[in-house]
């Protein structure tokens, strides 16, 4: 029996380790499914990683090894190579691997951090050929960094998450052609300075409100048709263009990895596909909690350690005094707002709480407020808000305790 | 010299090869492709079909009701996945319940058991999530569903374990008659010798005819299109949804797989080649049909669209027999739906009742048709899962996490007959690379473990054969 049981080894499961254990979980381990520690940081071999926790530019190996390092100096147990099969709400965790076989171990309380998955080719009912050649971003991002082969030389890639983004150029300076990143929004969902450095840098197209109408090419992609989309997104077919290719990468979102957190019955959010959570991130199963990008998907690596720093220490709390007593408000989102977290928040919280969002849409001078009922209790303009950056708005110790009524946050523009 | 040439490696020719390999006979199989199951057999819907669909007195009256019969026990000897779910023919209007009940009466003249006419408020115990506006069902209990390719690549494994050879890259180009039989000769200028042949070659099976002089019959080529839904909407549905027939055939179905996830299609076009790309009309057909059949479909959950071939015949019916101009060459073609719950009953037939006519059936004392139910390993306990990875360790080590596959069983798909040397030929014989993330995670481990266990380099490992390499060279 574990005190605590952290699944995943990635930025969010190490920091979360950490912090539960300077917190005084002593009885812990971290399971990891590959074979080293550091999760997808260890293929992100470009910097700009931790410019906000560290004031420097790591990259995603540097960045994660400062984290692996503490969970070493602390002499904190993990497994690697080994895969957990089950989680039920009862947190048995069974799970897999080379030397202990199928085994099975119980934890008081356990911390979700299973990262995410990219959306697949397959997901978008992309008409044409099946042919090799399509890769989502981050296999070729590990077929390049990781394993030092090159799937092609001549590169289209379908959407503009970062991921994209950095492939464009890492694509690039292997010495491919990287002719167009196409966008089916009409604003690209990756951070600015990605698209700044990583396409503007290298005079790599962007053609916004464009998607792939058909893949070409029958042993191996030889080309793909890319046409216009109009407002509904539906492709223009007057304005299809042909591309030669031998290669299509695919940066089309992120979908936290939620499957252990469904068998244990944790209740999901549609809007983030990942867990409801309390502001301490605890989920609807108690004992269960979630951080990281299996939780909402970040743009950045420093905020996913914060997260996972505060749910180490809420873990920590709960393993030593139990689950607390709640009185809840409810957190939703409202006009231009995809979503927001956490969505429950206990009135008796001990800190401010960071109520974290994104907007749906591209908008300039927007008025962000939140309401608790009929009343504005907070609010703040910024100049520009875009879907492919979370947003945040801090909720004062003093205005939690206040709450009458569920609140509601609302872009206004 | 062998006995007998099998050309075609699908599930005909693949069932055919099985149930040869029972008795003392050298034979072979020719597929023109670099691994087996590679056309109309590994794109379709699986269905085990009851059997009232077919005109009473037809071949496929016939092979359709023995083969649903045997495909439960078929199954199950070669470890296959085989799901007895039942299938339900849905009415939305009032003319289209005249149909069933002429359905219902062709089912009872095809002698077919458990069919029943169902209200709509028993359709909808059984199915909650149909269209409101359905008003009645064919109920045919019998009905099940199968892995198609997991069927044809587990016979021709047990036909190769018995003894049965396998010719890969083997395209027929010409085959001579001799004294004794016929030189088969492919594109690139390899030669067979071999007693009798059994043209199974789907699509190919009237250009291989026409090279013996046969042109008795055409073959025509229809895409069906499909969309495939993730295992979390398993429940959607239970069992397969028939919409009312139509002139133009069974039309587009909803329904689980017997790997839980759920399969919607086919459209039906005519094409020219048996090019299987999908198209943006097909896929909106899907869309639209299943979205009246139903309420809600999850196509959210989509995790993959693809495209199959079918071979049809202008005789509309299987042609199952030996030429009329050619001595010792036996068509079966022609095999449309329901050829696949056909395979059992047509394999039986084709080696006991003409192959048995040019041949001494003596029994293969040493046949075995049992395939090691440890074939997938998630369907042995925990304990047989430990007692298995204490003898092995790489059985310990999951690879394909969308799946749970472990390196195990891709190792065993690349050893084992018949021998996976692509990515897609691990995916389909593993699941390796059939879930959610479609391969993203673990396609570059599955291609190691190709290339390790074959001893080759990464360069030359293709997605599903020919020039599909999945990398071109190192990087700088």
């Amino acid at each position: 029996m574990y005190e605590l049981v952290i699944i995943g080894g990635g930025p969010a499961g190490l920091a979360a380790a950490i912090s539960a254990y300077d917190n005084g979980v002593k009885n812990l381990i971290i399971i990891e499914r590959e074979d080293s520690l550091g999760g997808i940081l260890n293929q992100c071999i470009h910097n700009g990683f931790g410019l906000q926790r560290f004031k420097e530019s790591l990259t995603g190996p540097e960045y994660a090894n400062r984290f692996i390092e503490g969970v070493l100096e602390r002499n904190i147990p993990y497994k690697l190579n080994t895969t957990v099969l089950s989680l039920t709400k009862d947190k048995q965790i069974t799970a897999i691997n080379k030397t202990d076989g199928i085994f099975t171990i119980t934890a008081k309380a356990v911390v979700l951090a299973m990262g995410c998955r990219e959306r697949s080719k397959g997901a978008l009912n992309i008409s044409g050929t099946r042919p090799a050649g399509l890769y989502s971003a981050g296999t070729c991002q590990k077929y390049v960094n990781i394993k030092g082969y090159m799937p092609g030389k001549n590169v289209i890639i379908l959407g503009s998450g970062d991921i994209g983004l950095i492939m464009a150029r890492r694509m690039t300076l292997e010495g491919a052609k990287v002719h167009a990143v196409c966008e089916l929004m009409p604003y690209s969902s990756g951070l600015k300075r990605n698209i700044s450095q990583c396409l503007d840098d290298f005079n790599i197209p962007l053609l916004l409100s464009h998607t792939i109408t058909e893949i070409e090419g029958k042993d191996r992609v030889s080309g793909v048709k890319i046409a216009k989309v109009d407002e509904n997104k539906k492709p223009i077919l007057s304005t299809e263009v042909h591309y030669d290719c031998d290669t299509v990468l695919f940066s089309v979102g992120l979908i936290p990895e939620n499957e252990l957190s469904k068998d244990a019955g944790v209740e999901l959010s549609p809007k983030t596909k990942g867990a409801v959570v309390y502001e301490n991130r605890e989920t609807s199963v108690e004992g269960i909690f979630a951080c990281g990008n299996v939780l909402q998907v970040h743009d950045l690596v420093d905020f996913v350690s914060e997260e996972a720093e505060l749910t180490g220490k809420a873990v920590a709390e709960y393993i030593k005094n139990g689950e607390k007593a709640r009185d809840v408000i409810n957190a939703t989102n409202g006009k231009n707002v995809s979503y927001v977290l956490p969505q429950k928040i206990d009135k008796n919280a001990e800190k401010y709480v960071k109520l974290f969002f994104r907007v749906n849409g591209s908008y300039k001078n927007a008025k962000i407020t939140l309401k608790s009922g009929d009343k504005i209790i907070l609010e703040k303009t910024k100049n520009i808000v875009v879907p492919g950056e979370m947003e945040n708005l801090i909720l004062p110790i003093n205005l939690i305790k206040n709450l009458n009524d569920d609140i509601i946050l609302n872009v206004e523009v | 010299m062998f006995d007998i040439a099998v050309i075609g490696a699908g599930v005909i020719g693949g069932t055919i090869l099985r149930e040869l390999t029972k008795y003392d006979l050298n034979v072979i199989m020719l597929e023109k492709e670099s691994d087996v199951c590679m056309g109309q057999s590994k794109a379709n819907s699986g269905i085990v079909h009851a059997g009232f669909d077919a005109i009473p007195k037809t071949n496929k009256a016939k092979f359709n009701k023995l083969g649903a019969e045997m495909m439960r026990d078929y199954c199950s000897q070669l470890g296959v996945k085989y799901l007895n779910n039942g299938s339900l023919v849905i009415a939305f209007e009032e003319e289209q319940l005249n149909t069933l009940h002429d359905l219902l009466k062709r089912g009872q003249e095809n002698q077919i058991k458990d069919l029943s006419i169902i209200d709509s408020e028993e359709l909808f115990k059984l199915e909650p999530n149909l269209s409101k506006k359905a008003i009645g069902a064919l109920y045919a209990k019998s009905a099940g569903i199968v892995c198609p390719y997991e069927l044809t690549i587990a016979s021709i494994g047990n036909a190769m374990d018995n003894g049965a050879k396998l010719e890969l890259n083997f395209e027929v180009s010409k085959i001579t008659k001799t004294e004794n039989g016929y030189v088969i000769t492919s594109s690139n200028g390899k030669e067979i010798e071999s007693k009798l042949i059994i043209n199974c070659a789907g699509y190919g099976s009237q250009k291989i005819a026409n090279l013996v002089g046969d042109f008795s019959f055409k073959i025509g080529a229809r895409r069906g299109e499909y969309i495939l839904l993730d295992r979390e909407s398993k429940d959607f549905v239970s069992h397969t949804i028939f919409c009312t027939p139509t002139k133009r055939g069974k039309g587009i179905l909803i329904t689980q797989t017997v790997d839980g996830n759920i399969l919607l299609g086919p459209t039906a076009e005519e094409i020219e080649n048996n090019e299987t790309i999908t198209t943006s009309n097909g896929l909106n057909i899907i869309k639209d049909t299943a979205s009246s059949m139903a309420q809600n479909v999850p196509f959210y959950n989509t995790i993959t669209s693809f495209s199959g071939v079918r071979a049809y015949c202008d005789k509309h019916d299987f042609i199952i027999e030996e030429s009329k101009v050619a001595k010792s060459f036996i068509n079966v073609a022609g095999i449309e739906s329901p050829g696949l719950t056909s395979a059992p009953s047509i394999s039986k037939f084709v080696v006991e009742e003409l192959v048995s006519k040019h041949f001494t059936l003596n029994e293969n004392i040493n046949f075995n048709g049992i395939r090691k139910p440890d074939y997938f390993f998630n369907r042995l306990s925990n304990e047989e899962k430990n007692e298995l990875i204490k003898k092995d360790s790489t059985y310990g080590n999951i690879v394909c996490r969308c799946e749970k596959i472990t390196e195990g069983e891709i190792i065993r798909a690349v050893k084992e007959n018949p021998k996976a040397t692509t990515i897609d030929g691990v995916k389909r014989r593993t699941r390796a690379g059939m879930g959610r993330c479609q391969g993203g995670f673990c396609q570059p481990r599955v291609a190691e473990i190709i290339a390790n266990t074959l001893n080759l380099p990464l360069e030359s490992i293709t997605k599903s054969g020919g020039k599909s390499n999945i990398i071109i060279g190192r990087t700088k």
